[in-house]
């Protein structure tokens, strides 16, 4: 135990057992079952931090995850994590930390230069300073303060650690595990009902840990140890250490997160370092506990300055004192264990300063009841306080260390998490929580205002049995063992009023009590205003040591109470939670689920580059040799298509499978267009219409029986089409007889287009199926089978224009299918065409997509007005006859081709006259899609222009005023190919 | 015969079967499958003529009903996905249809889904890392839809608490798997 001056006896770390660390470069040894914290301050290191905006020096506050000082940096590289609390550190062999906010170093920080500022960086500084001239606020000021500002640094590395995210069930979550957990898990666990036990810490047990006294005849570390092992023993019992509820959210769902490695040098190969879980509770009873308050005074920063309970702590637990003289100044009987219990652990503890005149006197040191302290000096630690008796009189007092208790506020947060009001405790001077709280959640032990070690106990057990009565699980508490029970004796007491110097309220954001009396005084009289004003509450620690005394200074301006000040508002997360627990599995490639095409793997081998659309990889293009650009490669492959013929695998579009007495009815309500009379073994166009009359999708619906068709949607809209129809089925018209399902994926289905399409096809369908242009002709379909007997679906459509077929085919046969094709179609140099080449030939042709049909247009837009049926009804029908989109010159779908061949039309653009100024009050339409067409030797595009149809072969100008370019185009037909459609019926 | 030749959800000949720990991964492709779906109406004859064809009776929602050669599983109000061996049922849908008649809506789904089988003690453990569902109580011969990565499946369990299949959309079946690796990894460096 070389150099750990400050180590005392026995405690619950294990003695024998030494670990070895850095802090700042230094090394250290430690005792398994330290913190960091507790490691360094038995080392004799009190400093440990530099503040947020003065760089002050500072030193660990507390000894739990309301830590709002003692932040480092552990690890390096891409596991090095910034704003660590070194008080929830679990020390490790090995374990590296560096402070931070500070240079050059710890010791001496020159940024601590801000400190002789600090009279011009009081609250608001920023917005009364940074005022003039406007323009420097983005270029100059904000750069400077957010270089100088802020707390840890990240490596910049990515992190190589995986984390998990899970799902668990409950009966009864309970939510911490000190006394009331403890005991509320147990009478659960003992009545067989499902449980969760939950805490933050790695030891279970809460303050019985931390305090000295005993729980019947053993001590409360003991007592705790024993009932953790009973609960281990229980199979309807899931114990959950280091793991924080960080939020309380709907239908008794809670948020934690497990740190399952953070307390490793690295976590174990595929071992994730925490896991976020999503817990499922029927019923939850928070047992969270209490925060101890500081009092301020001037100069209360020093390190060495601590709460209470938390030195309490330190001595008990982690067997550490801060420093070998001590001194005590509390408003309660609570700062007087501490007193105690270090006498008893042999630490010298100088006085208890007691603000209350009739403090009761201590065995072992002296009292001055009725005093205050009034300052602290010590450069880099604390050295002395000054305090002033109760006659009036200032004295020094030499002390390494001084403990504060303010008194205890309840953990009233996560009561919160659903808008609950906290309510005020007149006895305890804390808010407790409210009656309004999360469905299903309860309350108890210090968390509820019963502060006592018997409370906590008895109001655990309470709740669980009432809890698990509500879910008809019969319950039954326990003897309670005995234990303390000392009612809270207080005097609230906020902060000095003597004494010169800065008194600090918020020692995280570094506000001090004139910066809550300024907020006030310049009207920021809201405590939502006081906290975006002054910081106060914000940045990691969310104000659990600072909150109260900012609402009792801001109480005391107001000539309010503090109640009727009220608090601001608790939101998730409890503590911090890392992004990467957040975003779990979903990193890098696995950020969203990938859908591979049947062809997929082919593909890849041929060399294909990819696009991705939507969760779809579809083949883009596919570059052969000597191709250095995609264009290359895309004109090649729709010329010969054109030319000869192509294949694309069009399997992403959506399929559904519609069935049923009353299935063409059902559609023709869907379809602007009529589908009743469709005779089986043909295809029709289909378009379909919101309610509110504009276009949602389009597709095609094939009839293979009289109570059977397959339609099918574009990729985009594959799902919110079968939602739609499925709304449609279930909510609409549910006196039909209709049946819904996708089959998007059972069937691999490939586009083969061009002039030699039925040729090739010709050779992989079965000799007994008569697919010539008499038998089986444009827009017909059929079941057929392929290759010696692999049934198949055959549907002659084209979106190219070409004469072309969809050809489909089991999924599990896709990637022989395409082999096949390829094979079978050698003869006629057969190429395999991606989305670039599809949507080169679907604009060619005039084919609308998604860029035209984008949410604001109508069929009248698409030219597709007649299409509206007006002999039914059907979804869209009646408001698409609405004035407003049916102007005479609505924009109207038309083709672009520029005067200049060598010019590019460019899809975005708007279009206007070919003279005339540009501006939106001119605005003429604008450019959806837009392509090099190889067959036209020249760019084109689609788009919508005012009365397009009646336009025909004017010249615009197509304007890009943010680029400040202006192309002249010509008007034409939206069919730049076979606009009489020859090709795709030959 | 015809000439073409199948391949697996995952991209292989072969269907894929991993060892974890104590966790098997196992791509089941031996397996065919059909919805089938009431017609309005039909309530009574459709009860009768799903009894005599399939010899289980359909079960309640979030069940299923494992028998021979037929069982079947709850999708949705009046709708069941009906599994059988490949190999003697690669025809089902046509099969269904044939004796279920005007009653029912039958639809291929063979192809539409790829199924991996999850087995081994630490199944609940694996589950709770994926998914929603409430692993632990969930009995055999039930089946539930939930998400696994984001991706809309179907879990059934087999046997409980160490036996689950994982039906998922047949596009997704590698990302769906690498999300079951992934978990079965993690749970095995425990």
């Amino acid at each position: 135990m070389s150099g750990q001056i400050n180590r005392l006896n026995s405690g619950l770390v294990d003695h024998g057992q030494s670990l070895n660390f850095t802090f700042d470069g230094k090394s250290y040894q430690g005792l398994a079952g330290d913190t960091l914290a507790s490691a360094l301050l038995a080392n004799g290191v009190r400093l440990m931090g530099r503040s947020f905006k003065y760089h002050r020096p500072r030193g660990v506050l507390t000894a739990g995850s309301e830590e709002p000082n003692a932040l480092v940096e552990l690890r390096q590289g891409g596991r090095q994590e910034p704003n660590t609390r070194a008080t929830v550190a679990e020390l490790y062999d090995g374990l590296e930390a560096q402070s931070q906010n500070r240079w050059p170093s710890l010791q001496r920080d020159l940024m601590a230069v801000n400190d002789l500022f600090s009279n011009f960086l009081t609250a608001g500084f920023y917005y009364k300073t940074f005022m003039w001239p406007k323009a420097f606020w983005e270029t100059l000021y904000e750069p400077i303060i957010r270089r100088a500002a802020g707390l840890g640094s990240v490596s910049g590395e990515d992190d190589p650690d995986v984390y998990d995210k899970g799902f668990l069930h409950c009966d009864l979550l309970v939510i911490g595990a000190g006394p009331a957990g403890l005991s509320a898990a147990l009478t659960a666990g003992r009545a067989g009902a499902r449980v969760i036990l939950a805490d933050e810490d790695f030891a279970l047990g809460g303050r019985l840990n931390s305090e000295s006294f005993a729980i019947s005849d053993m001590a409360g570390s003991a007592w705790a140890a024993q009932t953790v092992a009973e609960l281990t023993s229980m199979d309807n019992v899931r114990l959950l250490p280091r793991t924080t509820v960080v939020g309380a959210f709907d239908h008794g769902i809670y948020g934690a997160v497990e740190r399952i490695a953070d307390h490793k040098p690295q976590p174990g190969t595929a071992e994730p370092r925490q896991i976020f879980w999503r817990i499922y509770s029927k019923r939850a009873v928070l047992c969270a506990g209490a925060t101890e308050r500081p009092i301020a005074f001037p100069n209360n920063d020093r390190p060495g300055i601590m709460m209470a309970g938390a030195v309490r702590s330190y001595a008990n637990r982690w067997a550490a004192t801060p420093h070998e003289r001590v001194a005590v100044f509390t408003n309660n009987d609570d700062g007087h264990r501490t007193a105690t219990d270090l006498i008893a652990k042999g630490v010298q503890v100088a006085a208890v300063i007691d603000t209350r005149a009739d403090a009761p006197a201590i065995d072992g040191t002296e009292c001055f009841a009725g005093a205050q302290v009034i300052d602290s000096k010590g450069r880099l630690g604390l050295e002395t306080v000054t305090i002033r008796t109760a006659q009036g009189f200032t004295s020094e007092i030499i002390c390494g260390a001084l403990a504060v208790s303010g008194g205890w506020n309840p953990n009233v947060h996560l009561t919160c998490h659903q808008r609950g009001r906290p309510q005020w405790n007149e006895a305890l001077a804390a808010f407790v929580p409210g009656e309004s709280l999360p469905i299903g959640l309860s309350v108890a032990g210090a968390a509820a205002g019963a502060l006592s070690t018997h409370g906590a106990m008895e109001t655990g057990a309470a709740r669980a049995v009432e809890a698990l009565a509500d879910l008809g699980i019969q319950a039954t508490p326990g003897d309670l063992p005995q234990a303390e029970d000392a009612p809270v004796n207080l005097q609230p007491f906020w902060y000095v009023k003597d004494g010169k110097g800065r008194a600090w309220i918020d020692q995280q954001n570094d506000v001090t009590v004139k910066d809550v009396k300024l907020a006030h005084q310049e009207n920021f009289v809201s405590v939502e205003h006081l906290k975006r004003y002054t910081t106060l509450g914000m940045a990691t620690d969310q104000g659990k040591t600072s909150n109260m005394g900012g609402l009792a200074v801001m109480a005391e301006m107001t000539g309010k109470s503090i109640p009727e000040t009220g608090t601001t508002i608790f939101r998730p997360p409890y503590t911090p939670v890392a992004m990467g627990t957040l975003a779990g599995r979903a990193v890098g490639k696995q950020f969203h689920p990938t859908r591979k095409t049947p062809s997929h793997k082919w593909a890849t081998e041929q060399g294909a580059v990819f696009t991705e659309v939507g969760d779809w990889l579809r083949a883009q293009w596919y570059p052969r040799k000597g191709e250095t650009h995609w264009r290359q490669s895309v004109d090649r492959e729709v010329l010969a298509t054109r030319n000869s013929v192509g294949v694309c695998d069009v399997t992403t579009l959506g399929k559904i499978d519609v069935q049923g007495a009353d299935a063409a009815e059902f559609l023709n309500k869907i379809y602007a267009n009529g589908f009743a009379k469709l005779p089986v073994g043909k295809v029709r166009y289909g378009l379909m219409l919101r309610e509110d009359g504009i276009a949602y999708d389009d597709g095609t619906a094939a009839r293979f029986a009289e109570d059977h068709f397959v339609v099918t949607t574009t990729t985009a809209n594959a799902v919110l089409v079968y939602r739609q129809m499925e709304f449609a089925r279930q909510c609409l018209w549910p006196d039909l007889d209709v049946q819904l399902i996708s089959t998007t994926e059972a069937w691999a289905q490939y586009a083969v287009a061009g002039p030699n399409s039925r040729r090739l096809l010709q050779k992989i369908v079965d000799a007994e199926f008569d697919i010539s242009n008499d038998a089986f002709p444009f827009m017909a379909c059929g079941e057929i089978t392929v290759c010696g007997g692999c049934r198949a679906r055959l549907f002659r459509i084209s979106f190219s224009g070409e004469l072309a077929y969809e050809i489909a085919v089991p999924t599990r046969y896709g990637d022989a299918l395409i082999r096949a094709l390829m094979e079978a179609g050698e003869e006629f140099d057969v190429t395999p065409y991606g989305t670039e080449a599809l949507g080169v030939m679907r604009i060619e042709k005039g084919h609308a997509t998604g860029n035209e049909i984008n949410g604001t247009t109508t069929a009248l837009n698409l030219g597709l007005g007649r299409m509206v049926s007006k002999k039914k009804d059907c979804i869209g029908n009646t408001l698409s006859e609405r004035g407003g989109l049916n102007e005479p010159d609505a924009l109207r779908l038309v083709g672009l081709k520029p005067v200049n061949a060598t010019q590019t039309v460019t899809a975005g653009g708007h279009l206007m006259n070919k003279d005339g100024p540009v501006d939106a009050a001119h605005d003429q339409g604008y450019v959806t899609s837009a392509a090099y067409s190889p067959n036209l030797g020249s760019s084109i595009g689609l788009g919508f222009l005012k009365n397009g149809a009646d336009r025909i072969g004017e010249v615009i100008r197509l304007v890009n005023p943010l680029e400040g370019s202006e192309t002249e185009v010509e008007v034409v037909s939206a069919h730049f190919v076979d606009p009489e459609g020859e090709r795709l019926r030959a | 015969m015809h000439k073409l030749k199948a391949i697996t959800a995952l991209g292989a000949s072969e269907p894929k079967v991993s060892t974890i720990g104590d966790m098997t991964l196992t791509e089941v492709t031996d397996r065919a499958l059909a919805s089938l779906s009431m017609r309005l109406g039909q309530d009574t004859k459709f009860i009768k003529r799903a009894k005599d064809t399939l010899g289980i009776e359909l079960p309640d929602s979030g069940s299923a009903n494992l028998g021979s050669p037929y069982s079947a599983f709850w999708i949705g109000p009046d709708s069941w996905m009906i599994d059988a061996s490949y190999a003697s049922h690669h025809a089902i849908a046509a099969d269904l249809k044939s004796a279920m008649q005007d009653t029912a809506s039958v639809v291929e789904q063979t192809d539409g889904w790829c199924r991996f089988d999850v087995t081994g003690n630490s199944a609940c453990d694996l589950f709770e890392r994926l998914c929603n569902v409430d692993i632990r109580t969930m009995q055999a011969q039930k089946a539930t839809r939930c998400a696994i990565h984001h991706i809309g499946c179907y879990l059934w369990c087999i046997e409980a608490g160490t036996r689950f299949a994982v039906l998922g959309p047949r596009s997704s079946a590698g990302s769906l798997y690498h999300a079951l690796e992934e978990a079965a990894q993690s749970i095995g460096a425990r």
